[in-house]
């Protein structure tokens, strides 16, 4: 079996406890998780999650379902392979010499990611990306002494020429 | 009109037409128990413990169809709860639990009998709420009750704080439920029931395998219109045992691990299955690598994540079992199969897997045929789990839909005793037998003065081999007979019967077998059975641990040892 990433968004009442629904019950089934996030959605009282799972396609396709028998999960996409726009944010924490400094900023250039705290020994950076790049730019930095990083987890939707996933219907067995 | 929280509570309960509630009450939920009072109508019935309370309500709706609902306190109260509901969860029964909980300013204190009871319950119920506003408790109610009865039944558990039971709210019953993220699919897609129907007229050797499901959508008529139109035989699952009537010709008993070994060949050699209502339990399919393997595979279930979960599919099809096998019925011009019929009869007779040898002492297959003969089969038949229950599920012959009901898929000890209780308050009329083992009746032993106080008369029949036998046979066969903790030291069960007021006989000699069911039959009230059998009658048919469906181990390799009955029971 070929471990894929998948993308998969969900709209979630937004009540107390749905997001231990959703973690339990990925425990439960022994369902690897990459990343999950979640925050308001723009329906009020629904919540968007996206979930980054890691694995063949059949697994995915239980974890869509199993998910689908959540009563507070309203809606579940699996918008991999679409045209989609996927962010992370992330903050890193890199310790600098004065010989280091200027290096890293070139790198942080590149990237274009921000610098948004200095100090005698440390910058932190602020890198927004897919996944991939905020891994690639972590990877470049980790030469340099990483005291710190701290990753939001994938957000995603579909680009606006694709329907919007909050439109299709809630995802049936055919 | 403004009601308090309890009140509310109760009125929504007759909205939805419960007639009875099996629970204990404790501080917590004090407040409705008084309120109880108020309501006449909904009967109460103490239990012993709460466990029985939720082994009582999952009976009363497996017989009655309906949602069936238990209380308990906070603390201990919930958490005894656990064991039912999981056996709920497992063999998809519609199960509404009430729970007290501390009022909401303690919740989170750690205060006395407080427990996470919804984040207990989270993995074992279908939803589960904590009710902290008394306005939205009427729509939770009926949420709940919805929940449990529609699409794939199940349990759900509502948490009720004690100060929500007296807080006051008005009573408005909504007219609907609104749920946005819960829609079962019930008709099927048309496009795969055709296909479906395709491959039935193709197959050469077809098998209709009915699961739990066909009982539960009360699909039975379905079932064998659709058996007898296409011709096909009927295999069951342990727990789709009574969805289709045993003397049907053209059914060929139950599969699995303890199933009839016809059945299993059956099953082994077919180029179709139609599996309505299933799951492939791992118990059910044996070694899944090994399942069928010429087999072609339909699949109808309601609930979509069971499709694909166990085993391959090559049809699904997402459907309430009735709706979607009277659609199938529409489709389907009769069928012939009779080559492989006969093949099948052949089976059956080169592999009985129902005779019973003759023997100068009990068997417990002798006594469950016994009781087959004494009720012309016309009883419901409730089991725990272990040997008792596979003697009960191969040697009666179950017509009647829906006479057969044991723990499945969580195989619960002491769900027997508990479960009859509740079959026989949601179905006064019928003559409901428990069939016990020696251990499980002992894990829920207390739920005798259930029965004694409210005269609930179920008929027990303990099968007493003195040991913890499904363990103590696995022992025989796979750990070189090497018992340990199996040997169980059983009270004097007559003793223990007529301490609580039940009369019961001591049967020790099989000529006593026939009359002693009879006289309990007879009996107005409970009554109970002791038999005195073998610890070394094993069960079989067996498919061990591991081995492919048709690695059958038919009958012991050598002769059982002879044995007398213990001069004490």
């Amino acid at each position: 079996m070929v471990a894929t990433k998948h993308t998969i968004v969900t709209l979630v009442a937004n009540r107390p406890g749905v997001l231990n629904r959703v973690a339990s019950l990925f425990r439960r089934r022994g369902f690897n998780i990459d990343s999950i996030a979640v925050g308001e959605s723009e329906i009020p009282g629904v919540s968007r999650m996206t979930i980054i799972v890691d694995g063949a396609n059949t697994l995915v396709e239980q974890v869509r379902k199993q998910l689908d028998k959540v009563i507070d999960v309203i809606k579940i996409s699996d918008i991999t392979g679409d045209n989609i726009i996927s962010r992370e944010l992330a903050l890193i924490k890199v310790k600098t010499t004065s010989s280091t400094r200027s290096e890293i900023m070139q790198v942080v250039d590149i990237f274009r990611a921000k610098i948004v705290d200095v100090s005698s020994d440390s910058v932190t950076i602020e890198a927004t990306g897919d996944e991939a790049k905020v891994g690639s730019l972590y990877n470049l930095l980790k030469p340099f002494g990483v005291k710190e990083i701290s990753r939001t987890g994938v957000v995603a939707m579909t680009r606006g020429s694709v329907p919007n996933e909050t439109g299709a219907a809630k995802n049936e067995e055919q | 009109m403004k009601l308090t929280g309890s009140q509310i509570i109760c009125e929504s309960l007759l909205r939805e037409g419960v007639e009875v509630i099996f629970g204990i009450l404790g501080g917590q939920i004090l407040p409705l128990y008084d309120t109880l009072t108020q309501y006449p109508q909904l009967r109460h019935i103490l239990t012993g413990h709460e466990q029985g309370a939720a082994h009582a309500a999952e009976g009363y709706a497996r017989a009655t169809g309906k949602v069936g609902v238990c209380f308990a306190t906070s603390g201990p109260g919930a958490t005894n709860l656990v064991t039912g509901i999981a056996d709920a969860f497992m063999d998809s029964t519609p199960l509404v639990a009430i729970t007290g909980q501390v009022g909401r300013p303690f919740i989170g204190k750690d205060a006395f009998q407080e427990i996470d009871i919804t984040g207990i319950t989270l993995p074992i119920t279908k939803h589960n709420y904590v009710a902290t506003d008394v306005n939205q408790l009427a729509q939770i109610v009926q949420e709940a009750f919805y929940l449990a009865k529609t699409g794939r039944p199940g349990p759900v558990l509502i948490d009720l704080p004690r100060d929500v039971q007296v807080d006051s709210a008005e009573y408005v019953y909504p007219d609907h439920v609104e749920l946005p993220g819960y829609k079962p699919t019930f008709s099927g897609h048309p496009a795969q029931i055709k296909k479906a129907s395709r491959l039935i007229t193709e197959a050469k050797k077809p098998v209709l395998l009915a699961g739990h499901g066909v009982i539960i959508s009360r699909a039975f008529e379905e079932l064998k219109t659709l058996a007898e139109r296409a011709q096909l035989p009927v295999v069951t699952t342990m727990l789709g045992i009574s969805a289709m009537p045993e003397s049907h010709a053209l059914s060929y008993g139950w599969l699995g691990m303890h199933g009839l070994a016809y059945a299993n060949m059956a099953i082994q050699e077919s180029d179709l299955i139609i599996a309505v209502g299933m799951r492939f339990d791992d118990r059910a399919t044996a070694k899944v690598s090994a399942f069928a393997p010429r087999a072609k595979i339909i699949h109808i279930d309601i609930d979509p994540a069971e499709i694909g979960k166990n085993i391959r599919v090559d049809v699904p099809i997402v459907g309430d079992a009735r709706v979607v096998l009277s659609s199938l019925n529409e489709l389907l011009s009769p069928q012939e199969h009779l080559d492989w019929l006969s093949h099948l009869e052949k089976l059956r007779r080169e592999h009985p897997s129902l005779d019973i040898r003759d023997a100068k002492e009990i068997l417990p297959q002798y006594i469950i045929r016994q009781i087959w003969e004494a009720t012309s089969g016309n009883a419901t038949i409730v089991t725990g789990v272990g040997q008792h229950q596979m003697f009960a599920a191969q040697h009666f012959f179950y017509d009647k839909p829906g006479s057969f009901i044991s723990s499945g898929g969580l195989g619960t000890m002491g769900f027997e005793l508990p479960a009859a209780i509740g079959v026989k308050v949601g179905l006064p009329e019928e003559l409901v037998w428990c069939i016990a083992g020696d251990g499980g009746f002992q894990m829920t032993i207390q739920e005798l003065a259930t029965m004694a106080r409210d005269e609930i008369a179920v008929k027990v029949a303990i099968l007493n081999n003195g040991v913890l036998g499904m363990v103590h046979q696995w022992q025989n066969l796979f750990y070189g007979n090497r018992y340990i903790a199996t040997t169980l030291s059983c009270p004097d069960f007559i003793k223990i019967a007529e301490a609580y007021g039940i009369p019961a006989l001591n049967i020790t000699d099989k000529k006593a077998v026939r009359a002693g069911i009879d006289r309990a039959i007879d009996a107005t009230g409970p009554f109970i059975l002791n038999f005195v059998i073998s610890p070394d009658e094993n069960v079989y048919p067996m498919v061990p641990p591991g081995a492919a469906l048709d690695e059958i181990i038919e009958a012991p390799k050598k002769e059982v040892p002879a044995w007398s009955p213990r001069n004490t029971p």
